[in-house]
């Protein structure tokens, strides 16, 4: 899995999680469980493929800002005792 | 924040807060006016002597105190729906930070570049320092960027909280399993105070929201200090 530290853009480069028109409404629970599926099957479709996962840094960061740490702490958990519910 | 004996509300922090102010007057005087109407209609008639129990048409005074109300009502909902709608412009914000209600205090996550979070507990009244607010002060209060639109993302780790700001117009339920957006941008620096807005407990009333906001050069090295 790709770690924070690996993921610091140049300066300038991100602020924070642009406007979404997929999820234009107050209740953003879907933008944040939408990006940490889309990394993670990115970054299998990548190393399927042999290809570097640097693509997938986008949606990484997406998750990132959007997500409480304790959702995606419980969700990384699940992933590694394989009870993860989203199809990756 | 809010004084003893507050009559109206909290003065403006943020453009959304200004429209509304102005809207509630304007919705106010006309609520005034009609019922200052009223009041007199009322007492002129216990005032007479004069009766008249046949009235049977009126087709005048009954068309113009129907197109009256609802040209009143339109004058009302106009404002009304501008402001909504202004509430939901699409605009860009430059930082993200999430507020997750606990039993009983707020906890806070500036997640964008490196993984900052804190929690933010009531000081208790014994205490507080002098000339500090009883109640409403935290130990770490949320610093945020003035001038910027931020995206705020209220959640809550266990019951239903709200998380609420009156000077600028803002509140939110955290809903554990949601997650709930808003966009605060605020026009002065300052401190902006708030309390818990559901129901939650034994404590509901002791987990206040205290925002400290300032210039962007203080707000990095604020959170260069913390990190």
């Amino acid at each position: 899995m790709l770690g924070v530290e690996a993921q610091k853009p140049p300066k300038g480069k991100w602020t924070t999680a642009p406007f979404d028109p997929r999820f234009p409404n107050q209740n953003q629970t879907r933008n944040c469980y939408q990006n940490f599926l889309d990394y993670h099957r990115c970054v299998k479709a990548m190393n399927r493929r042999g290809k570097s996962a640097q693509p997938c840094e986008y949606y990484f960061r997406e998750y990132r800002s959007l997500c409480p740490i304790s959702w995606v702490q419980r969700w990384n958990q699940q992933i590694q005792d394989g009870t993860f519910a989203g199809k990756i | 924040m809010a004084c003893p004996y507050q009559m109206g509300f909290q003065d403006a922090t943020s453009p959304i807060m200004e429209e509304l102010l102005n809207f509630h007057d304007h919705t106010l005087m006309i609520v005034f006016l009609i019922s200052s109407m009223v009041l007199y209609l009322i007492s002129l008639m216990l005032a007479t002597k004069l009766t008249h129990t046949n009235t049977m048409d009126a087709q005048e005074v009954e068309t113009v105190w129907t197109i009256l109300p609802a040209v009143i009502l339109i004058l009302i909902a106009l404002p009304s729906l501008r402001i909504l709608y202004m509430m939901d412009e699409i605009n860009d914000p430059s930082l993200t930070v999430k507020a997750l209600g606990h039993q009983w205090y707020w906890s806070y996550e500036y997640t964008d570049y490196e993984e900052l979070d804190f929690d933010s507990y009531m000081i208790p009244t014994t205490d507080l320092n002098p000339g500090e607010l009883r109640l409403l002060e935290v130990d770490n209060r949320v610093v945020l960027p003035m001038e910027v639109p931020i995206r705020m993302l209220i959640s809550s780790e266990d019951v239903l909280h709200s998380w609420a700001i009156p000077s600028m117009g803002l509140k939110a339920d955290a809903i554990p399993g949601r997650l709930n957006q808003m966009t605060i941008t605020s026009s002065r620096p300052g401190l902006f105070y708030g309390q818990c807005s559901e129901i939650c407990g034994s404590n509901h009333s002791f987990m206040p929201i205290v925002i400290e906001m300032v210039p962007l050069e203080v707000f990095e090295d604020w959170t260069l200090s913390v990190t």
